[in-house]
C-alpha cells in the first residue's frame, strides 16, 4: 500500500494540482462551499505520500522536513486556510519530483559510466564456434572473441589477434592504444578496429571497470567535514524550528503566523547543497580520469599547498626509452637494424628498450642473428647478418679492446649528465655507435606542474631512489623546488613527516608498492593507477587512471572549484532563509509564497552544483 | 560467519530516506551493520544468515515502501 502511493506520487501531485485550480475556479464564482471541498481533497491527497513519510521517519527518531509541513498543512486547515494548505502540499510535492529529476542530472556521471558496463560476451566454444552469452556469465579462462565495435566484457589477456582499442572507461583517455597477444585488456574497453580474441582473467565485480565503479560510488556518497557538519546542524535544526514556531504562537497567538514560520525554515537548500556539488564534482573527476575518493578528500586537495613526487614512474614514464642514437660511422638505419636485432637476444631492461626502438624503424625480421651471449653487467655480444657486432658499457668495450675516443667519450659523459645511459655499439671491432637510454620525463609533466603553480602549489619536491644524477637532470628540467634522492621507502615517509610538519599540506604522488607508505602519510595519497594495482587503488586518496599528469591538475582545480560551488550553495540558502524570516516579519509573505520560494532556491542550489559537471580547468 | 547484500533501489531523492531504510535494517535482527549509499541508491547490509535472509531485507525496505530492483549476495 504504501509502495503504491510513493510510486503514484507523480499522479498524485497532477490530481491535486487539478483539483486546486478547481477549487480556486468554484471559489471565484462564489461557490465558496464546493470550492473549499475541493481544496480540501487537494490537501488530504497530496499530504497522502509526505505524512507516511513524516511518520516513517518519526519512528526512526528523525525530524524531517515532511513533518514540518505535515503540521504546518495541519495546522492551516485548522484555521480554514485551506488555499495555502492545497497549494503547500502540492508546491512541496511538486518541488521534490523537480529535486528528484535534477538530482539525477548531477548523478549523471557516474551513471553514464555503469551504463557502459558491458552487457555480453561471444564466448568461442571448444569446437570454434561462437555463442552469445550474459557478460555476468563468463568464467576464468573461457575465451572470448571481440569484433570491431564490440565491448570486451571481462578482464583478460588477448590470446589471439591484433586490435586498436579505446580505453576510456578506464582511464579517461580516448586515443586507441594497439593490443596484441599477450597484452592485457580491460572490461568496459571498445574494441576501435581490428580483432582479439581473449582469455578471462578477472570476471564479474573483480574487474577493474566494476571496481572503478564501486569506488566513485561510494565516494560520492563518503562525506566531507563541512557536510557532516551540517547533518548534525539539521538533526538540531529540524526540531528546533518546531520549537521556535510554537514560541512563536506562544508569544503572539497567532496560528497563522507561527506555522508559515514553520515551512520558510524548513532547511531544505542547506542540507542538499553540499552533497549536490560533490557528487557532481567528483563525476566530472571519474569522467576526465581521476577518481577522488569522496567529499572530504576534495575539501583537503583543495588546500593543498605542496606537491611531493616520486621520479620513477611517476615524473618520468617508469620505462627506458632511447633517447639518442649517436652514429659516428655508417648508415645510421643499417647499424639501427643489426644492433637491434642483436639485443633481441638481450634480457636486459636497456636491451629491451634498444630492441623497441629499432621495431620503430627497422623491420627485424629481415636481419638473421648467428649467435649471441649476454655478459652480466657489461652488454652483449653475436654476430648479425655475418658482422661481428658488441653492445655494452665501457667495461664491455675494454674488454674487447674496442678504443673509446676522446672525443665520443666526452660525448657520452655529457649524455650521461643529463640522466641518460650510455651505451657503446662496436661493429666488426670499430666503434659506430653511441645508444642514450633514459627513462624519459612524461609528455605532459611540464605543463601539469605550471597549471599546479598557477592553482596555488607553492613547494614542489622530488623524492627518488633513483641516484643523483639522474634525479637532478629530471629536477632541473622540470624545475623541481626540493630534490632527494638516492631514499628508501622509509626516508621518504620521514620527509613527508617532516613537510607537514613545517605547516604544509601535502599531496604525495607515487606508482608503485615502495611508495604506497608515503602515499599513506601524507594529507592527500595520489597513485598512478594505470591498469588499476589494487594496491594503489586502495591505499591512495585519488587515482589517476591514465597516469597523466595533467588529470592530477585537472583534479586539483577541480576540487577548488567544487569547494566554492559548495560554499555559494550554503550562501544561497542561508540567504534565502533570512530573507523569507524577513518577509514573514514583516508581513507580505505567506505560507505558499514561502514554500515555492523555498522549493526555488533547492532547484537553484542543484542547478548551481550541476555546473561543475561541465567543469574544465 | 556474516553475509553481505547489496541491494540496488529505485533513484532516492529524499535525504531523510538515508536514516529510514539505515534504521529499519539495523532493526532488524540478524543484521550486523546496514549503510545506504545514496547517490548510488544502494543499501548494503552486512548479517547473520543464520537470523535473517536477504529476501527478508529486501521485504523490509519494501515495506518502507521503495522499489528493490536488484539484490545482489556476496
Amino acid at each position: 500500500m504504501v509502495r503504491f502511493i510513493f510510486k503514484q506520487e507523480s499522479k498524485i501531485t497532477l490530481i491535486a494540482f487539478i483539483l486546486i485550480i478547481a477549487g480556486l475556479m468554484l471559489r471565484f464564482f462564489s461557490y465558496t462551499g464546493a470550492g473549499n471541498t475541493a481544496l480540501i481533497a487537494a490537501t488530504l491527497i497530496a499530504m497522502l505520500p509526505i505524512g507516511i513519510k513524516a511518520y516513517q521517519a518519526l519512528i526512526m527518531k528523525v525530524f524531517s522536513i515532511e513533518l514540518l509541513v505535515s503540521i504546518a498543512v495541519i495546522g492551516a486547515l485548522f484555521i480554514g486556510e485551506y488555499v495555502e494548505s492545497s497549494a503547500v502540499t502540492f508546491l512541496f510535492l511538486f518541488g521534490s519530483y523537480l529535486e528528484a529529476r535534477t538530482l539525477e542530472k548531477t548523478r549523471s556521471s557516474i551513471k553514464e559510466l555503469t551504463d557502459m558496463a558491458p552487457q555480453e560476451a561471444n564466448l568461442i566454444q571448444p569446437d570454434g564456434s561462437r555463442k552469445v552469452i550474459d557478460a555476468d556469465e563468463v568464467e576464468i579462462g573461457d575465451r572470448i572473441a571481440i569484433l570491431p565495435g564490440g565491448m570486451i566484457p571481462v578482464d583478460g589477456k588477448a590470446v589471439n589477434g591484433e586490435a586498436k582499442i579505446n580505453e576510456a572507461a578506464v582511464s579517461g583517455e580516448s586515443v586507441p592504444v594497439s593490443k596484441m597477444s599477450g597484452d592485457q585488456v580491460f572490461s568496459g574497453t571498445i574494441l576501435d578496429s581490428g580483432y582479439l580474441e581473449i582469455k578471462a582473467e578477472k570476471v564479474g565485480d573483480d574487474t577493474t571497470f566494476s571496481k572503478i565503479i564501486e569506488l566513485v560510488e561510494e565516494a560520492q556518497d563518503s562525506k566531507s567535514n563541512a557536510e557532516r557538519f551540517l547533518d548534525r546542524f539539521s538533526q538540531y535544526y529540524t526540531p528546533g524550528v518546531l520549537i521556535l514556531s510554537i514560541i512563536v504562537w506562544a508569544i503572539t497567538r497567532d496560528l497563522h503566523l507561527a506555522i508559515t514560520f514553520l515551512v520558510i525554515a524548513c532547511p531544505g537548500a542547506l542540507v542538499i547543497g553540499a552533497p549536490v556539488s560533490n557528487v557532481a564534482g567528483i563525476g566530472n573527476g571519474a569522467k576526465n580520469g581521476s577518481l577522488i575518493k569522496g567529499g572530504e578528500v576534495i575539501e583537503k586537495l583543495s588546500k593543498v599547498d605542496t606537491l611531493v613526487f616520486d621520479k620513477t614512474g611517476t615524473l618520468t614514464k617508469g620505462r627506458p626509452e632511447v633517447t639518442d642514437f649517436k652514429v659516428l660511422k655508417g648508415d645510421k638505419e643499417e647499424l639501427i637494424g643489426l644492433i637491434g636485432k642483436l639485443e633481441k637476444a638481450s634480457e636486459h631492461h636497456l636491451g629491451r628498450a634498444i630492441t623497441e626502438f629499432a621495431e620503430d624503424t627497422r623491420d627485424l625480421s629481415a636481419y638473421t642473428m648467428d649467435h649471441a651471449s649476454g655478459v652480466k653487467g657489461r652488454g652483449i655480444a653475436g654476430s648479425v647478418n655475418g658482422h661481428s657486432i658488441i653492445a655494452g658499457n665501457r667495461k664491455m668495450m675494454k674488454e674487447h679492446g674496442i678504443v673509446i675516443a676522446d672525443n665520443i667519450e666526452d660525448y657520452a659523459l655529457n649524455r650521461e649528465k643529463k640522466g641518460n645511459t650510455a651505451i657503446f655499439a662496436a661493429v666488426d671491432s670499430e666503434l659506430l655507435a653511441v645508444i642514450s637510454i633514459a627513462d624519459k620525463i612524461r609528455d605532459d609533466a611540464k605543463e601539469a606542474l605550471e597549471t599546479m603553480r598557477e592553482n596555488g602549489v607553492k613547494h614542489i619536491v622530488m623524492l627518488t631512489g633513483d641516484n643523483r644524477h639522474t634525479a637532478s637532470a629530471v629536477a632541473e628540467e622540470l624545475g623541481i623546488d626540493e630534490v632527494h634522492a638516492e631514499l628508501l621507502p622509509e626516508d621518504k615517509v620521514r620527509h613527508v613527516k617532516r613537510l607537514k610538519s613545517e605547516g604544509r599540506v601535502i599531496s604525495m604522488a607515487g606508482d608503485g608498492i615502495n611508495d604506497a607508505p608515503a602515499i599513506a602519510s601524507a594529507d592527500v595519497g595520489l597513485a598512478m593507477g594505470k591498469g588499476g594495482t589494487d594496491i594503489s587503488m586502495e591505499t591512495a586518496d585519488v587515482v589517476l587512471m591514465a597516469d597523466r599528469l595533467n588529470q592530477y591538475a585537472h583534479a586539483l582545480s577541480l576540487s577548488k572549484s567544487t569547494m566554492r560551488n559548495m560554499k555559494q550553495n550554503i550562501i544561497i540558502a542561508l540567504v534565502t532563509v533570512a530573507l523569507l524570516l524577513a518577509g514573514v516579519l514583516m508581513g507580505g509573505v505567506n505560507l505558499a509564497i514561502g514554500m515555492f520560494v523555498h522549493e526555488a532556491s533547492v532547484l537553484i542550489v542543484i542547478f548551481n552544483g550541476m555546473r561543475l559537471i561541465k567543469f574544465k580547468p | 560467519m556474516m553475509s553481505n547484500v547489496t541491494m540496488q533501489l529505485e533513484t532516492l531523492s529524499c535525504p531523510t530516506c538515508i536514516k529510514k531504510i539505515e534504521g529499519a535494517l539495523l532493526k532488524t535482527a540478524g543484521v550486523e551493520s546496514a549503510k545506504l549509499m545514496f547517490n548510488a541508491s544502494k543499501a548494503k547490509a552486512e548479517y547473520d544468515p543464520e537470523k535473517v535472509t536477504a529476501d527478508e531485507l529486501k521485504g523490509v525496505v519494501e515495506k518502507l515502501g521503495y522499489e528493490v530492483l536488484k539484490v545482489k549476495e556476496a
